[in-house]
């Protein structure tokens, strides 16, 4: 038996004891329930400890439901742009069909950027068997996938005996396949695929360089031409499927899927869920792998998306992302608002300076991490970690909102952790 | 006052209600222990998925909070053959077993034996010694190939060797008659680049272990260690765990061992550095020397990564990650069958060894490490475990027959994060009950008690160890 159960009995028999004494005034005498008196000297069993919150943090859910929604789904349609791009590509390519790609590639960061948030959250994307490592792992060693500089023959495309058969399967059986940097699916691999490496001089201020003709047949450049155009077709496909899958999972039109288990969850364990998904992306993810990281080692190898040089935007949508479900509203890639109650709302209730700390802080994360100047390899050369450059200024503000974060969830009654 | 209330209340309802029910007492064996749920202390971390062990302990703070990120990523990412453009993190090689410590050590998890010929980076090697002893008392290492065999290498170098594993089945009985059956590893090598091994070759295999804890495990005090060890089983338990006494290399002595398979590294830094090495062939300021044995001309005469290849600010950084790996907590501590699997391991003995707590001491460098009750099962001592598992190669002080116990946290989450269930130094046992069936020597007679359990029984053990 728990101590709270015991309670009325030990107040009952306090009551029983005491029938014989003077009169006091009757009350709630518990200073943590809602109906709290101050005056009354003998509490009367009234205390309510019912949520006034509970309405408000529905409607957060909902929000965020629905933000998880819009964002996948754009996620998903722009991967199919890039899915109908690399499938032009590849039956005839051209440097222009190769830009195009790119620009497909480049657009498909966006939304999917944002859906980061959705991360630490005990949800789809990185539950037990979410595809999150499927999708989005990095940093990427290139030489798993295709030749490198020095290494002419390196990697799965241009090692036929080992591997014959380029298919879905095959490729995501070598997916981090003897260490953690192994990546040979996801955004990185497509985007390695479409850039070739990165110039180590990173003065030079340039993205990969790789031709058009390493994908067409006897185009004088690397060799394996159909190889490289089949695994950038298959590995498409898989992106695609995997964006699908979290798309689904987030529908409010089909059943038994995570929206239906988020929507009968405990108010406070959603929150909780939602809260940890903001502060560890903020605080640890963001902040400490993807930027302290880069700048403490000064190599290009630890940027995000260091083939197309598109950290910056990296950096910028996961701020973004954290800043849409703090503030309820998600502007979709065709211009549409998703939008509705929202924490900033309910911090208004429940702790007003909080919120006008937190307000602050939020908009100065955007501020700031899109002041950091591109190519992000090139930026990160020139500052340091004990220095102030934009770098250094953003990830100051993400961890300082990685700590509010925390602050919220102390404010509505629920412990958050933003450890990785 | 309002416990004193409580309790009168609670003194109340049993004087009246006694009488209504029967007897019933409470076994204190079967109540959880105050705290065991949280085996890190406040070092402990509730993520239990595939993440589990690559959290940070939650007392890390300031810059060495930054500083584990970016530890973190030099453990995960492959290094590169030098010259490259990524200076941080070339010099792989020339001969190794694994482009990164993840490639070991996959999410900071535990390795297997290879599931077919020629499967590599699966966290296993082969380590090697001739009989007698290097100039500070530990192996001897073979004079073609050193102290274990480097099964890949850089671009223009040749592998030492491959190693092939093959395995005969062993039957046995529980005492209920249930059958069981045990795999026993032969090595074979195939292809050796370097001529031939010495004719009294020694041969050890190793798996890499989790990563969880080990600063912790670094804070307990030597002197609570050694209050554990009864070198001569003066108590007459037929345990008698012993402390390794190994080469401290930044102490330029010998010292007590905790880490490693045979407790023959006295430091993490020291066997951080010594991985380095060995495994991945990047020199450091403990080991300036490259891993290029005897005739290997081609490894001598490859470029190098700088003098050291990782220099001591970033092997640091890999040191205090390695130390702040939190230790994730156990949900279901509290589950009767959980208990009842306790108190059976409890009474077969096997926590004489497993030592199941300790306050740590003063950790030096990270004193959110220090006063930590914590639970890790291990004694860290050295322990006779028969001839079944014996690789009969001494290492240091210890002698072919000897391995160091085995923490147990996190064991329950090894198929989670690793996607297996290979246990025990080369992985052969393929789950926890044959791990617990292997066990001979010292532990002879708490395997002989676990054969002679009921099958519910042995159940109630295995769900305890997964609870961990």
């Amino acid at each position: 038996m728990t101590k709270s159960n015991l309670l009325p009995i030990a107040f009952a028999s306090v009551l029983i004891l005491g029938t014989a004494s003077c009169k006091k005034e009757k009350g709630c005498t518990d200073s943590a329930a809602n109906n709290y008196s101050e005056t009354a000297e003998k509490d009367d069993g009234s205390c309510d400890y019912s949520d006034i919150y509970a309405a408000d943090k529905a409607n957060i859910k909902s929000t965020y439901a629905s933000i998880a929604y819009a964002s996948y789904n754009d996620a998903y349609t722009t991967a199919l742009t890039l899915q109908t791009e690399v499938n032009n590509f590849i039956a005839s390519p051209t440097a222009q069909g190769l830009a195009d790609c790119k620009q497909a590639w480049l657009d498909a960061r966006e939304p999917y950027g944002q859906t980061e948030v959705f991360r630490f959250a005990n949800g789809p994307i990185d539950d037990a068997d979410g595809p999150e490592g499927l999708l989005n792992a990095w940093p990427m060693d290139e030489g798993h996938v295709d030749y490198i500089s020095g290494n002419a023959t390196a990697g799965i495309i241009n090692d036929a005996t080992t591997f014959p058969t380029i298919d879905a399967s095959t490729l995501e059986a070598q997916n981090e396949n003897g260490g953690e940097s192994n990546i040979s699916i996801g955004y990185h691999a497509i985007e390695f695929i479409l850039w070739g490496q990165d110039d180590p001089n990173t003065a030079l201020q340039t993205p990969g360089q790789r031709s058009y003709l390493d994908f067409v047949d006897g185009g004088g450049t690397a060799s394996n031409e159909d190889r490289r155009r089949l695994y950038l077709s298959v590995v498409t496909d898989l992106l695609v499927e995997h964006l699908e899958e979290m798309k689904n999972e987030w529908s409010p039109s089909v059943t038994n899927n995570y929206r239906a288990t988020f929507e009968a969850m405990d108010n406070d364990l959603a929150l909780q869920n939602i809260l940890t998904g903001m502060g560890t992306l903020s605080k640890s993810e963001l902040a400490g792998e993807r930027m302290f990281v880069a700048l403490d080692n000064q190599d290009q190898e630890d940027e995000h998306s260091c083939f197309s040089d598109n950290t910056h935007r990296d950096i910028y949508t996961n701020a973004l992302g954290i800043r849409n479900i703090y503030t309820g509203s998600y502007t979709a890639v065709d211009g549409t608002v998703i939008s509705g109650p929202s924490f900033e709302e309910l911090l208004e209730k429940v702790d007003p300076t909080l919120k006008s700390d937190l307000d602050v802080i939020s908009a100065s994360t955007i501020t700031k991490a899109n002041a950091i100047p591109a190519p992000f390899d090139y930026q990160l050369t020139v500052e340091t970690t004990g220095g102030s450059g934009p770098i250094m200024q953003t990830i100051t503000v993400l961890q300082k909102q990685g700590d509010k974060i925390v602050e919220v969830g102390a404010a509505i009654g629920v412990t958050i952790s933003t450890t990785l | 006052m309002e416990n004193k209330l409580i309790l009168g209340v609670i003194i109340l309802s049993q004087l009246i209600f006694v009488n209504c029910r029967k007897d019933k007492t409470i076994d204190p064996e079967l109540t959880p222990l105050t705290g065991e749920q949280y085996p890190g202390g406040e070092q402990s971390t509730f993520n239990h998925s595939e993440n589990a062990f690559g959290q940070v302990a939650p007392g890390l703070s300031g810059s060495n909070a930054n500083y584990f990120y970016t530890g973190n990523s030099l453990f995960n990412q492959n290094w590169v053959s030098a010259p490259a453009s990524t200076t941080a993190r070339d010099g792989l090689g020339p001969t190794l077993n694994g482009k990164s410590c993840s490639a070991c050590h996959f999410k900071d998890g535990r390795g297997h034996a290879p599931n077919f010929f020629d499967q590599l980076s699966t966290g296993f090697l082969i380590r090697l010694s001739v009989p007698g002893t290097d100039a500070n008392g530990g192996p001897l290492g073979d004079p073609n190939y050193g102290g274990q065999l480097n099964d890949q290498a850089i671009l223009g170098v040749a592998r030492e060797g491959q190693v092939e594993v093959s395995y005969t089945e062993i039957q046995g009985k529980y005492a209920d008659g249930t059958t069981y059956s045990l795999r026993k590893p032969t090595y074979t090598f195939p292809e050796l680049n370097y001529g031939a091994m010495a004719p009294d070759i020694m041969i050890s295999p190793r798996v890499g272990q989790q990563m969880i804890g080990l600063g912790l495990l670094e804070a307990i005090s030597e002197v609570d260690l050694l209050s554990h060890s009864d070198e001569n089983d003066a108590n007459g338990d037929g345990i008698s765990g012993r402390p390794n006494m190994v080469w401290n290399i930044l102490e330029n002595k010998t010292t007590l061992g905790r880490f490693g398979w045979k407790a023959n590294q006295p430091s993490i830094k020291q066997q951080v550095a010594g991985a380095f090495l060995g495994d991945l062939g990047i020199t450091n300021s403990l080991n300036p020397n490259e891993n290029c044995p005897g005739p290997q001309s081609d490894c001598y005469s490859a470029p190098n990564g700088g003098t050291p290849e990782i220099d001591d600010e970033n092997l640091d950084k890999v040191v205090l990650y390695s130390a702040n790996l939190a230790v994730p907590t156990r949900p279901d501590y509290n589950d009767p069958d959980v208990l009842k699997g306790k108190k059976l391991f409890n009474e077969m003995n096997c926590a004489k060894c497993h030592v199941a707590s300790y306050v740590t001491g003063i950790h030096p460098e990270f004193p959110h490490l220090s006063n930590q009750k914590i639970w890790p099962y291990t004694d860290l001592l050295l322990h006779d475990m028969g001839s079944g598992l014996a690789d009969n190669r001494p290492d240091f002080e210890a002698n072919g027959n000897e391995w160091r116990t085995s923490p147990l946290w996190g064991i329950g989450l090894i198929p989670t994060v690793n996607g297996h269930t290979n246990y025990l130094h080369d992985g052969r046992a393929r789950n926890l009950t044959e791990a617990i069936l292997w066990h001979g020597g010292e532990a002879e007679l708490s395997k002989l008690a676990f054969i002679n359990l009921s099958k519910s029984e042995r159940d109630l053990v295995i769900k305890f160890l997964n609870s961990l």
